[in-house]
């Protein structure tokens, strides 16, 4: 670039309007794709705010994912650097190792395999609404809802007993949370991979019919591996399809023509699914990624061992890319939206969530047609300080 | 207008047959894609161009 580079700006995370990213994301967007960014390691690298950009890095196989090579986006972050390299977690792993392991999971998530699950999903969610019915107004719907039904769902994926939900779910709320301390996040992950070291035992004893036991049997990995296979399924399984429930409920709430047309035509429940993905984007840091080279990214070179954060809700709102694009459309064109990544390191479980959401929020409207919040709006508690955003609790009454 | 797909780039992520299901399937063993009409009628040219432009792997091309 022959202009000067703006000064190195710090990652916002706290959004001024519950359902939009950081203001300055947006702001910065207008001015250039990619600009210089200062890492909590003083390390001078790059925060990508373009659809395109944020594109191009995450399909580049230039840059890494791996966890010892990232320089940490904020400082709560940066206690996580401080863990050791996990086997098997494969979010964190460059090709080839990651290609092998995702090869052996890709499988079991095709659009096919999650479209069998469909009955399963609509009896759980239908279970949990009978539940809030007969407990009666007003409910707190990530607990209630929100919560359980992407735990349950993911629990019998993997063969994991629900029984066990709340260690497990303390445990990932202490890993998610940009305020626990290094000690808390490493004794979580500890506690979490002994839980799941446990399970792959009796397992490997025991074989059932789920996940775990079928990466058991290929034979191909070891306990480790699917130990940390397993956890990162498991977090991911549930934390984000719980925040994308809560949060976009919230959102249609704030939106009540668009809840109304949800609720009555049932057909415009995909498109309502991929444009509140689009529209929330409840990755809130990230991701992060490295060049092992010097690359040239829309006219920025990227040298090696930079750093660049992608900001998956600022690409999400560019109006290169999607008209309109802080107004909430159900029935938009959405999808292409990046809230699950781009390059081999996209959502394995997108189409499971999809399912979960697609049957989720109609179901949810039409069992309560006069669903309301039951609380204040500025005593929503939103989650800023967690790495994937939503609402801490959402009271509701019907 | 002819489909390329490389399986070996392939994630498996399932993007090309939610956008053009007639078009495109997933293998039962790692999930790669499977492609059932390589040279796709008219009208479903329009959904495999936005298969190919939402492939987060790249591994789908036309000509």
């Amino acid at each position: 670039m022959t202009n000067a580079m703006p000064e190195p700006v710090t990652l916002p995370l706290s959004r001024e309007e519950p359902f939009d990213p950081p203001g300055d994301l947006g702001r910065w967007r207008e001015e250039g794709p990619i600009r210089p960014m200062l890492y909590a390691d003083d390390h001078v690298g790059w925060l990508a705010t373009g659809y395109s950009a944020v594109r191009a890095v995450l399909a580049d196989p230039r840059f890494s994912t791996e966890t010892t090579r990232l320089h940490p986006p904020i400082s709560q972050r940066a206690r996580l650097q401080a863990l050791a390299k996990l086997p098997g977690f494969f979010i964190r792993e460059d090709p080839p190792e990651h290609t092998r392991l995702r090869r052996l999971l890709t499988g079991q998530f095709t659009v096919r395999r999650m479209r069998q699950l469909e009955p399963r999903i609509e009896k759980i969610t239908a279970d949990r609404l009978d539940a809030m019915e007969r407990e009666g107004a007003p409910a707190d719907l990530v607990r209630e809802f929100a919560l359980p039904i992407p735990s349950l769902v993911i629990c019998e994926l993997l063969g994991v007993p629900y029984g066990d939900h709340e260690r497990f779910q303390r445990d990932s709320t202490t890993l998610l949370s940009l305020e626990s301390s290094i000690e808390q996040v490493r004794e979580a992950m500890e506690d979490l991979l002994d839980y799941i070291r446990g399970l792959v035992v009796r397992k490997r004893a025991e074989p059932g019919d789920d996940l775990i036991s079928g990466l058991i049997a290929t034979g191909r990995l070891t306990d480790v591996e699917i130990a940390g296979a397993s956890v990162l399924m498991l977090i991911a399984g549930h934390e984000t399809t719980a925040n994308m429930l809560a949060l976009g409920t919230y959102t249609l709430l704030k939106n009540p023509a668009q809840l109304a047309a949800l609720r009555d035509d049932p057909s415009l429940a995909d498109a309502a699914v991929e444009e509140l993905l689009r529209y929330l984007t409840i990755v809130h840091i990230g991701p992060v990624r490295t060049a092992m080279e010097d690359v040239e990214i829309e006219g920025y070179t990227i040298r090696a061992g930079e750093s660049v954060t992608l900001s998956l809700g600022a690409a999400n709102r560019d109006p290169e890319r999607f008209d309109s694009p802080d107004t909430l459309d159900i029935t938009r064109q959405a999808t292409g939206h990046v809230s699950f990544g781009h390059g081999v390191h996209q959502c394995l479980g997108q189409q499971l969530a999809r399912i979960e959401m697609r049957i989720g929020y109609p179901a949810l409207l039409r069992r309560f047609p006069g669903l309301r919040l039951a609380t204040p709006d500025e005593e929503v508690a939103m989650r800023s300080n967690m790495a994937i955003y939503g609402v801490h609790r959402l009271p509701v009454a019907w | 207008m002819r489909i390329k797909a490389d399986t070996d780039v392939c994630i498996g992520a399932g993007m090309c047959v939610l956008t053009a299901a007639d078009v495109f399937d997933q293998s039962e063993e790692d999930g790669t894609v499977v492609v059932l009409l390589p040279e796709p009628p008219a009208d479903k040219e329009g959904a495999v161009r936005r298969a190919v432009q939402v492939c987060p792997s790249g591994a789908l091309s036309i000509s």
